[in-house]
């Protein structure tokens, strides 16, 4: 981890056996991501300008905070990201968040999470680097099985 | 997209050091990740391929470059899905004989 150097764009890729709608579903609810998301709850009415916020489990503490920039159900998903969970991260500049959903053949979808604009946020991108691996693998598990991961 | 195809890309050391160039600095062209190995542009490109095809490095266009990105999310799927079963059943194996002697002690 030493040598790494910030990177200010990574880039998350996933094949799930689901439907465009039923990823749009798992990003979008509360229902879902508690189960996924380290526990958190997503709230946020995906119109562009209003916020975008992930809550703790017992919606006390404002985990991320965030903007909605674009939003295109069931394809793309963009907004701002903070995340509050830190003190250091809290104090670092926005970065930028996109969920992009491309149907394929079979059944499958391919998920893509880049997140980027992290330039003034490196102790962000430190701290989201195996985070996204751990979400997509868990949201992959949830969608395909029914069942979180190591239930 | 298949769990053959990531140990198929893995069993290389060319394409596990790509994926290491990657790991230290992200996003990179064919020319920067090229300048780095001694070998052909054809031959990174086909390795290229294969990791690509794998899952394990996704492309993105930025202006006029196709830049590579290292996508560890194979990985960890074969980490979940394989290696947490097996470690799993060692350590409650552990857990168990531990919880057995201090029984008896």
């Amino acid at each position: 981890m030493t040598t790494m150097t910030a990177t200010t764009t990574q880039v998350y890729q996933v094949f799930i056996k689901a439907s465009p709608d039923q990823i749009w579903d798992a990003i979008t609810k509360p229902e879902f991501t508690s189960r996924y998301f380290y526990g958190s709850l997503v709230d946020s009415t995906l119109a562009v300008g209003t916020p975008y916020r992930g809550w703790s489990p017992d919606r006390e503490t404002l985990w991320v905070d965030g903007e909605v920039l674009d939003s295109d159900p069931p394809r793309r998903l963009s907004y701002t990201w903070r995340a509050l969970y830190d003190e250091e991260t809290a104090a670092e500049e926005p970065s930028r968040v996109s969920w992009e959903i491309e149907p394929q053949e079979g059944g499958v979808s391919k998920l893509t999470v880049v997140h980027d604009q992290l330039e003034r946020a490196p102790k962000t991108a430190e701290n989201v680097a195996g985070g996204w691996m751990y979400i997509l693998s868990g949201l992959k598990t949830l969608l395909e099985t029914g069942q979180p991961l190591n239930s | 997209m298949n769990d053959d195809s990531v140990f198929k890309a893995l069993a290389d050391s060319t394409r596990r050091l790509l994926l290491d160039r990657l790991y230290e600095r992200d996003g990179r062209s064919l020319t920067e990740l090229e300048s780095d190995l001694e070998m052909t542009r054809f031959g990174v490109m086909k390795h290229l391929r294969v990791l690509e095809e794998a899952g394990l490095v996704v492309t993105r266009r930025s202006g006029r470059e196709k830049l590579h990105y290292l996508n560890p999310v194979p990985i960890r799927l074969i980490h979940d899905r394989w290696i947490d079963k097996y470690t799993e059943r060692r350590v409650s194996a552990l857990a168990d004989l531990k919880n057995e002697l201090e029984d008896t002690a």
